[in-house]
């Protein structure tokens, strides 16, 4: 069924009653052409382009509990193309362009809302980096422009840009094309848009081994039986050191654990994600009308995805800082991630050294914005056996040979970026 | 949150402490430069037992290494680390 206006008001005037599943619930099948391990947006979207761009249709997606049940469906959906590396630009742009015309590509509405994703600046050094980060977007052709603190201020009504603030505000760098989406529905929309082209979306389906016969692999291990297969990707997030164990593979990855938190649902108060240079706490409204916050991560080793209190008082303190009317709204759920770190902040888009297993992971705190385009990569590398080359960077290798992707400069330990 | 027990100052609050880096990516001045690749650059990443390196930062200062599962938290060992250990 395609959804319409008319499909809509069809099913309205039948009390909603008949809507069709979205997707099938398949029994899974003894041999795929590729099986996909992780049923997060990443793991959808290569699904999809596998059968939409490149005809391989024959793909199964397989995930341990629920679609969108990892770091899709509880990330704070902030999606922009502001970075300062080229190859970063290259990736992300990509992306953000996928952004752009996703509700029409998938016929789903993913509520993507271009509402401007703005980095304020603190100091005169926070604001000569916003000045170099928007110079470095703009070679790349991407839209970036610097504001004034009187800008912002007529921006966001609500900040405080008084002298006395705790964090005065000097100005700020905007990405007018960023915004936020509806996590939810970028999973269920993948999944309904893969499944219309053939796909098998399988369900409480955990991995648990591989199977590799002279260095190649020829299927997987899982709670619902063997599971056969010509190639394989791995897309499971904060999990990737473990599926890649099962190959006896390490990873430039830790897992790490970042939070959000959300207060009660309020009227439009803030029509701009706000982030900032020098604080780790960035600001959003949600659809609904909550306020979604989000902070440093917990900066060290854990699977726990619960963490620890004094992380959100920090980033409440700076969020009551920088908007005091905030201070009314009550918190109504915080939560928690299981993050995939690498050594360079910079993902990973690449082959094993298993033949016929590929690897996608490493988008630390930062995927959700890429899911697109990480989709859209890797199922080129599945299906070409050779990397498009916006991702060809992103190797798993570049450490030995020196071709890092830090961003921010800060080194190896994860906990500092 | 945990409650990280610092062999020089007792039980203190997870927020006093800095995390340095799993036992296994420790480096030192004469390894190879493979080693120091692979100490850094390569992770078993655990979900369950993990022995690591933290630092009671906003304490003592001093460096203390601990086994702890990164799936529970539990702390099941704890060391003083260094030379004067
Ligand atoms: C609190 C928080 C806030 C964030 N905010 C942002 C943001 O504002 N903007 C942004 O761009 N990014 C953000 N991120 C990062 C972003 O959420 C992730 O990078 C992205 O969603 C990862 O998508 P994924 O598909 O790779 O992983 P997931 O959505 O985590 O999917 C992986 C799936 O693999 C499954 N899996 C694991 N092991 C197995 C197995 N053995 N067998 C089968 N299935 C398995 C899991 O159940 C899971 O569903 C945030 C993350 C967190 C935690
Ligand atoms: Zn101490």
């Amino acid at each position: 069924m395609k959804y319409s206006a008319l499909s809509l008001l069809r099913a309205g005037l039948g009390g909603h009653k008949d809507w069709p599943r979205a997707w099938r619930d398949p029994e899974p099948k003894s041999h795929y052409d590729v099986i996909l391990i992780g049923g997060g947006g990443h793991g959808l979207t290569t699904a999809f382009y596998l059968a939409a761009a490149h005809g391989v249709k024959n793909v199964a997606v397989l995930e341990r509990s629920w679609i969108g049940g990892g770091n899709t469906g509880r990330n704070t959906t902030i999606v922009r193309s502001n970075y300062r590396l080229p190859q970063l630009h290259a990736l992300m742009e990509l992306s953000l362009k996928r952004w752009e015309g996703m509700s029409d590509e998938i016929n789903y509405n993913v509520m993507f809302s271009q509402r401007g994703a703005l980095f304020l600046g603190h100091s005169d050094s926070d604001m000569l980096q916003l000045a170099q980060k928007g110079d470095a977007m703009r070679a790349d052709g991407i839209d970036a422009e610097l504001m004034t603190r009187d800008q912002v201020a007529r921006l966001i009504p609500l900040l405080d840009v008084s002298a006395g603030a705790r964090y005065p505000v000097q100005g700020g760098l905007i990405q007018r094309r960023g915004g936020t989406a509806r996590h939810d529905a970028v999973a269920w929309g993948y999944a309904r848009a893969a499944d219309r082209l053939g796909v098998d979306i399988i369900q409480n389906c955990e991995v648990t081994g591989m199977d590799i016969t002279s260095g190649r692999i020829t299927g997987v291990q899982t709670t619902r039986g063997a599971i056969g297969a010509d190639r394989v990707g791995i897309a499971v997030a904060g999990n990737s050191g473990r599926v890649a164990a099962m190959a006896d593979l390490k990873l430039p990855i830790e897992s790490h654990l970042l939070q959000a938190f959300v207060s009660e649902p309020v009227k439009p108060m803030i029509d701009t994600v706000i982030m900032t240079q020098s604080l780790h706490c960035y600001i959003s409204q949600s659809d609904k009308g909550e306020i979604v916050l989000g902070g440093d991560p917990d900066a060290y080793p854990t699977y726990s995805q619960r963490g620890a209190p004094h992380i959100i008082e920090k980033a409440a303190a700076e969020a009551l800082a920088l908007v005091p009317a905030l201070s009314r709204l009550r918190m109504l759920r915080s939560w928690a991630g299981t993050t995939d770190m690498s050594f360079d902040g910079s993902p990973f888009i690449d082959a094993t050294p298993v033949e016929g297993l590929y690897f996608n992971g490493g988008w630390c705190y930062g995927g959700f914005k890429a899911t697109p385009g990480s989709g859209w990569l890797f199922a080129h590398l599945l299906a070409r056996g050779e990397s498009h080359p916006v991702a060809a960077p992103f190797r798993l290798d570049r450490f030995e040979t020196g071709h890092t992707m830090d961003e921010p400069g800060v080194g190896p330990m994860p906990q500092n970026r | 949150m945990m409650l990280i027990p610092c062999p020089h100052c007792g039980p203190r609050a997870h927020a006093e402490f800095t995390f340095d880096r799993p036992v296994e990516a420790i480096t030192r001045p004469d390894d190879t430069a493979d080693a120091l690749v692979r100490n850094l650059f390569s992770r078993d990443n655990p979900r369950g037992h993990s022995r690591e390196l933290w630092r009671h930062t906003y304490g003592c200062r001093a460096w203390i290494a601990l086994t702890r599962d990164t799936a529970t938290h539990a702390i099941t060992d704890v060391q003083a680390w260094g030379a004067k250990a």
